[in-house]
């Protein structure tokens, strides 16, 4: 397949790149404003639609109740929250840019024919904060590719953007290859770069963060392999965020190497001890309520030898959290279990046993920290610390699972690309690859569904404007 | 249900795919808002064969879940739910409901419903042609009042009776309970309203147009529900006034017979062109396709039924009558028949569904 020709036989007036979140929301605002839109998703049909196919919620400012979202979450409320995750690390401006347009969010969505729904079971603490998509991120992609092609959005898919050429400050034309194909020449008056990250380029991965990445497993899309972003950066554009760092979650083991979404994730660490390979605990289990902690057992599992962990419970706790996408590997003896996860039983048995006898009672209680900690252990666990002894016992293989990464292409207030000799004349981007300014580290529940809606409809407007 | 299913006996395939699938949406629960499946899935976290036969039937095919969903074919997880839950459904009916063969041949072949029915109008134009015509007997010249009831009383009693004891299993086997007023009211409220073809959002299901949400199935399926019940009412209206008003057909115009059947004749013959119209348009990848037939041929018998008795209306007084008469009960006659064979008997398992859910789910 070429590329279809654009109206009245001029030149596209808008050219987005991607077909996540970002790129819908900056094509349908340009294309409201009368503007001829192409949109070249790398991906085939049935995975359009990147990481934002994977989400379920958007984090959204409001003053007082708000159609699924309870109560006031204010700006400064808001603003605070990120600054906790990224530890300082964010463009103020930008950040309230973000957060103050939130909340004009919401309503855009709906009527581009978002569907939401009160915040799912097991995440009622998100109910005042975020809000949820009826169907999750697929449906709210569906109902974006309608509505722009209900406005006149040409799509085409696995449309693999290689180059974007910079005649000096501007932009002329993107090399593609279509399915596959010889590649070609899309010219266009103007560019919206929504390609995401590079998380899926594995061997870009192992190269910032080290030989380990390898055995990382891969959340979302493998479509998002950086290519736009990284021609980018060769042509001398401006990058923000750390190259070397990902975000990077515990997941269930046994999830696929790429696309496992939401359900790989597992709730059980909080209740359970967790080995390494050679049987050895290597972590405070209990630090913190797991919505708060389970982003840093990525990284302590990815520091394990093989990157890989174990999270072993017993019948007290396995109806506490969530249930797993795959059934846990389950035996009635802790030796029995380790055999079957592979481990060493006599050295998972005594590691057990060790930690069984520093267990004190106390008051469990499963949803708050209640300081039932253990004494003399090394490391401790400092709550839910109950004896593992209650048959049968319950194991989970745990592995590192990449969200995304930070690196990002710089952009002002106007979603404008900067180029090496200031901003570029008629470039815009929006989502993951620009998300590293505002999100420089850690990371908040709906965040980047948020900053790809903000940014995105920006980058069409400007994108618009500009070609009017 | 506990994790600790050991002992328990296996699943059968398609029972065992259900519960791979639904395993996988318990960890995601993306679809919560869509129907009653999934609050219904969500109160365990494995599932026993009472469990996937109640959810199975709980669900009407809306496909929301399934356009809505980031892990359908090529994606290794291939969800599918809409097909697998039609299938346990189908066999779940073909289980419960006795001789198993007579299920499985009339679900699965429109070729032998329309042979049944072809055989039923040939009895009748026979019955008609030779038993007791009696000129002085007004509509009934045709076909005598009493050999009518003689044949239809018994063709409507007995397969009830046959669906009353498939049912009676199917609420033991899912833990149903005797309904309180609390429970029928949700139910007969969720039918009224088809709240399960709405989406969750009231801009309906993703039956025809795949991902674009559409009422029109929601509509179709309530022309041919109330037609089907003013049908109903109009006979009902009819017996009673012949027995107990001493009023014999034929009535006029603002009758009760009359009223009830002409609208509901209308709504019926529609509701049936259209849910026609929308199965051919549909992706049969998403239902139990081995009852495609079956069920096509299904919808067809209920326009035809209404629509003859729709011309029967208009060509009173000719000579078109008798074979018309004989066409429309033959229809009638194979519809009450093979009511515990056919789609018609998803009915009488939604409804129970969807009352022993509200008993389950404790209203909310
Ligand atoms: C499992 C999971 C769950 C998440 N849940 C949430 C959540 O609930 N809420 C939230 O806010 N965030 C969530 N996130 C993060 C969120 O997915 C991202 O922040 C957001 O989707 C980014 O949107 P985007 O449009 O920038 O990128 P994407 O949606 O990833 O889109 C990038 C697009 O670019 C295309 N592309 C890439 N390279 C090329 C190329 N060279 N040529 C052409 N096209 C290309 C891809 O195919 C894709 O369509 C989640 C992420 C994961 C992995
Ligand atoms: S159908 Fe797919 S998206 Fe919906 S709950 Fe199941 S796994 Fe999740
Ligand atoms: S097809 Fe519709 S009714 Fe059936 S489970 Fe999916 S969303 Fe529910």
């Amino acid at each position: 397949m070429r590329s279809p020709t654009p109206p009245r036989g001029k030149p596209w007036d808008v050219l987005v790149v991607g077909g996540g979140n970002a790129a819908l929301c900056a094509a349908i605002t340009a294309a409201e404003a009368g503007c001829s839109v192409l949109i070249l998703e790398g991906a085939p049909k049935p995975y359009r639609g990147g990481n934002s196919r994977h989400t379920r919620n958007f984090r959204c400012m409001h003053r007082g109740p708000m159609s699924v979202l309870t109560d006031a979450y204010e700006e400064e409320e808001y603003f605070n929250d990120l600054l906790l995750v990224t530890k300082g690390k964010t463009d103020e401006k930008l950040a309230r840019l973000v957060i103050g347009t939130s909340e004009e969010c919401l309503p855009w969505m709906i009527a581009h024919g978002v569907h939401f729904q009160p915040s799912l079971s097991g995440t009622l603490s998100l109910s005042r904060t975020n809000a949820f998509f009826l169907g999750g991120g697929k449906s709210l992609v569906n109902a974006y590719y309608n509505t722009a092609q209900d406005l006149g959005v040409a799509v085409v898919y696995e449309a693999q953007v290689k180059h974007i050429h910079l005649d000096g400050d501007r932009f002329t034309h993107a090399d593609v290859s279509i399915e596959g194909g010889p590649v070609e020449q899309i010219a266009a008056n103007s560019v919206v770069l929504a390609s995401g990250g590079f998380q899926s380029d594995i061997e870009w991965l192992t190269r910032a963060w080290g030989p380990a990445a390898a055995n990382f497993l891969i959340r979302g899309t493998p479509y998002n392999r950086g290519v736009v972003l990284k021609d980018m950066i060769d042509q001398g554009c401006e990058s923000v965020g750390d190259p070397t760092q990902c975000h990077c979650v515990a997941i269930d083991g046994r999830a696929p190497k790429y696309d496992g979404g939401i359900c790989t994730r597992l709730d059980c660490v909080p209740f359970s001890v967790v080995v390494n390979k050679n049987g050895d605990r290597f972590y405070d289990e209990g630090e913190d309520t797991w919505p708060k902690r389970y982003a840093i057992w990525g990284r302590l599992v990815a520091a394990q030898p093989e990157q890989v962990g174990f999270s072993i419970i017993d019948s007290k706790s396995i109806d506490l959290f969530m249930p797993s996408v795959f059934p846990p590997t389950q035996a009635d003896t802790m030796e029995e279990l380790a055999e079957k996860l592979g481990l060493d039983p006599a050295k998972v048995a005594r590691t057990v046993a060790e930690f069984n006898n520093a267990c004190r009672p106390g008051n469990f209680h499963p949803t708050e920290r209640d300081g039932m900690a253990t004494e003399g252990l090394e490391p401790p666990k400092t709550n839910w610390a109950r004896p593992i002894d209650r048959p049968p016992f319950y194991g989970y293989q745990l592995r590192p699972g990449v969200t995304f990464t930070y690196l990002g292409l710089k952009v002002d207030e106007t979603a404008r690309v900067e180029g090496p000799d200031g901003r570029l004349a008629n470039v815009w981007a929006a989502g993951e690859i620009m998300a590293g300014s505002i999100l420089g580290q850690g990371y908040l529940a709906g965040f980047g569904m948020t900053i790809g809606t903000v940014f995105g409809r920006i980058a069409g407007r400007e994108a618009a404007a500009h070609v009017a | 249900m506990s994790l600790d299913q050991l002992d328990a006996k296996p699943l059968g395939p398609a029972m065992a795919e259900a519960h791979r699938q639904l395993e996988i949406c318990n960890a995601c629960r993306y679809c919560e808002g869509f129907c009653s499946v999934f609050p219904a899935m969500m109160r365990q976290k494995t599932f026993a064969e009472g469990d996937l036969n109640h959810m199975a039937n709980l669900c009407h095919n809306c496909r929301g879940c399934y356009y809505s969903c980031q892990y359908t074919p090529p994606h290794e997880f291939e969800l599918n739910l809409p097909a697998i839950l039609a299938e346990v459904r189908q066999e779940s009916w073909e289980s419960y409901i006795r001789p198993h063969a007579l299920s499985k041949a009339f679900h699965e072949h429109g070729f032998a419903m329309a042979l049944a029915a072809a055989i039923f109008i040939g009895i009748l134009f026979w019955v008609a042609s030779t038993a007791g015509a009696d000129p002085s007997a007004g509509f009934y010249a045709h076909l005598a009042h009493n050999l009518m009831v003689a044949i239809f009383a018994p063709a409507f009693l007995a397969p009830l009776a046959i669906i009353a004891l498939g049912l009676r299993d199917y609420w033991r086997d899912t833990g149903g309970r005797w309904p309180s007023i609390a429970d029928l009211k949700s139910a007969f409220g969720s039918v009224a309203k088809m709240k399960n073809l709405s989406g969750g959002h009231g801009e309906g299901c993703n039956f025809e147009r795949e991902d674009r949400y559409t009422n029109a199935r929601r509509y179709a399926h309530q022309a041919v529900l109330w037609g089907f019940l003013l049908c109903f009412l109009s006979t009902s209206s009819a017996t009673l006034m012949h027995y107990f008003m001493n009023w014999p057909a034929p009535y006029g115009l603002l009758t009760p017979p009359k009223l009830f059947g002409l609208s509901g004749g209308v709504l019926l013959t529609l509701g049936a062109i259209e849910m026609i119209r929308l199965k051919l348009k549909a992706d049969p990848e998403l239902s139990a396709k081995r009852v495609w037939r079956g069920e096509f041929a299904f919808t067809a018998l209920l326009g035809l039924t209404a629509l003859s008795g729709l011309l029967l209306y208009i060509a009173t007084g000719t000579a078109a009558v008798r074979p018309l008469l004989a066409f429309h009960l033959g229809c009638v006659l194979t519809l009450f028949l093979m009511m515990p064979y056919t789609k018609m008997v998803h009915g009488f398992f939604r409804l129970s569904a969807l009352i022993i859910e509200a008993q389950k789910s404790g209203g909310k």
